[in-house]
């Protein structure tokens, strides 16, 4: 029986430890491609918006990693720099909607009655419209620009972290420790930044990682369409807008930003994965 | 006696959803003296632990008075309500559940303290005086409520009510939970402190047998209202009332 239960207990320090080793690779890869994005223009090969016609459209070579686009621009300096752009503005993206979701949820099940009626209605409206069709939209009344990219996504993104914030909440508002909390004598801010928020927390924290993803392609869908990042400003939706009428003659132009977006929103996909299973309560050995 | 330390007047309770309401505590009047046990028993869904929660104030009270040392705080609020929680405590029927998961028993104990504006050095200090006094090794102050029994957890659950020195504690099926060695002991402690403390208890449970060892007098509930009221045991040898004589049965 001791036995039986020291090889489980075993296992599940193994399972754990495995899964931290996991946890830490992501985040190791995620730092990285941080760093890129922060010091982009210190590592790029090439100035990125220096035009030189003599090599436009070159094919990769030893000179040039991902090859030249039309303007004869060195386009691994372009992914690069433009990381910065599509990696910050996702995060600032969804920065915004995590804090601005979370703190109507929770006002919502903490207040109910009317305030929280009213906030859920409208957050049922947002996520009754198309996302990216309200984006347009947005972008088209505000004109194009990443800013108005943010505010048109974050218009629509909020609701989802609303509801979730909301639910959570109230499973927290009504569980007897809550009650105990009270009776200490808390007063309600206290209770809501001791107990609830790092209670809820978590699942707030995997959701609103694992939206970077789907923030990152919406706001690079923006810009292909020409609502985000102008140009010459390096952006990998707008390159991939660039490169597309030479798709047949010149194809890293589109593969080389696509292939960022795909690396990029994978590892913040498999980031949000690892966290999930990681703060999952079941993974927890006593 | 003088007067007493908890009085409850013509305390009601009605739930509302939709159309549809709810009496859950209906016409409840009771005193409580200082050092006294008052017991309250009743099936599940008598209203029990509502009344409870409507003496603490974590529900609000549809008609009645609460008077609290000769003070009215049927309607108090924010900072005269915390204030008033530092004469009134409750310990809760599901021990585990009472404590944060994600904090420490020794911050839940501590809470109250920490909320008084007592120092953390002096919390911590405290905190271990109050487990000892529970019969609890001090190191539980660092342990998580899943990583202790439901027996442990309810001392520490005890120990928290006795941080701020309450003249008032209110047991929800407090021991319920426990089995009986284990109930036996955190008996014998609330004994102990109605004894040296002067201590008044509200012991809420459905337990005839518990109330007859502990408790000076006994309500018995039934939907709502008080059906019968007087010294333990003789309302178990005499019942008056139909749903007594239902409830004395039914235990022995």
């Amino acid at each position: 029986m001791i036995e039986e239960k020291q090889i489980t207990v075993r296992k599940q320090k193994i399972r754990r430890n495995h899964m931290k080793a996991k946890l830490i690779f992501f985040v190791v890869l995620t730092m990285l491609l941080i760093l890129t994005a922060l010091f982009a223009r210190a590592v790029c090969p090439y100035d990125p918006y220096e035009q030189n016609l003599l090599i436009a459209q070159k094919p990769p070579c030893p000179e040039h990693l991902f090859g030249t686009d039309r303007y004869g621009r060195d386009m691994l300096s372009r992914v690069l720099v433009g990381s910065t752009t599509s990696i910050f503005s996702t995060l600032l993206l969804v920065a915004i909607i995590t804090i601005l979701g979370t703190g109507i949820g929770i006002a919502c099940a903490w207040k109910g009655g009317i305030i929280d009626t009213v906030l859920m209605r409208i957050s049922d409206l947002f996520l009754a419209f198309p996302g990216l069709v309200f984006a347009l939209a947005v972008a088209g009344v505000l004109g194009g620009g990443v800013h108005n990219a943010i505010i048109a996504l974050a218009v629509i993104g909020w609701p989802k972290f609303a509801r979730l914030a909301r639910g959570l909440t109230l499973t927290q508002k009504n569980a007897p420790y809550m009650m105990a909390a009270k009776l200490s004598g808390s007063s309600t801010p206290k209770l809501l930044l001791k107990h609830v928020l790092p209670n809820i927390a978590g699942p707030v924290l995997v959701t609103s990682v694992l939206d970077i993803g789907t923030m990152m392609m919406e706001l690079a869908g923006l810009s292909f369409l020409g609502l985000g990042v102008k140009p010459p400003m390096a952006e990998w939706g707008s390159m991939i807008n660039e490169g597309r009428n030479m798709l047949q003659t010149a194809p890293w132009m589109v593969l080389a930003p696509g292939a960022a977006i795909f690396v990029t929103v994978m590892i913040f996909n498999l980031l949000g994965d690892t966290l999930r299973d990681y703060m999952d309560p079941k993974q927890r050995n006593k | 006696m003088s007067e007493p330390i908890l009085k409850a007047e013509n305390l009601k309770k009605v739930f509302v959803s939709g159309k549809k309401s709810f009496t859950a505590v209906d016409d409840v009047s009771f005193e409580l003296m200082r050092g006294q046990c008052l017991g309250i028993v009743g099936e599940s869904g008598s209203g029990k632990s509502t009344l409870a929660r409507m003496i603490t104030r974590l529900v609000g009270t549809t008609e009645g008075k609460i008077s609290l040392m000769g003070r009215n705080v049927t309607h108090v609020k924010g900072k005269e309500l915390r204030s008033m929680y530092q004469e009134i405590q409750m310990v809760f029927q599901m021990p585990v559940e009472s404590f944060d998961p994600r904090r420490t028993l020794g911050d839940g104990i501590g809470e109250s303290l920490r909320n008084m504006g007592m120092s953390r050095r002096e919390t911590e200090r405290r905190v271990r005086e109050l487990l000892q006094r529970c019969g609890l090794e001090p190191e539980f102050a660092g342990r998580y409520p899943h990583q202790v029994s439901g027996g442990q957890c309810q001392r520490a659950a005890i120990a928290r009510a006795l941080a701020v020195n309450p003249s008032i504690l209110i047991c929800d099926e407090a021991t319920s939970a426990l089995d009986v060695t284990v109930q036996k002991q955190i008996l014998d402690l609330l004994a102990d402190l109605k004894e040296k403390e002067q201590l008044s208890i509200l012991m809420i449970c459905h337990d005839l047998a518990l109330v007859q060892y502990f408790c000076d007098e006994v309500l018995v509930m039934y939907q709502g209202k008080i059906v019968e009221r007087g010294i333990p045991d003789e309302i178990i040898r005499h019942p008056k009332e139909e749903y007594t004589r239902r409830l004395v049965d039914s235990v022995l």
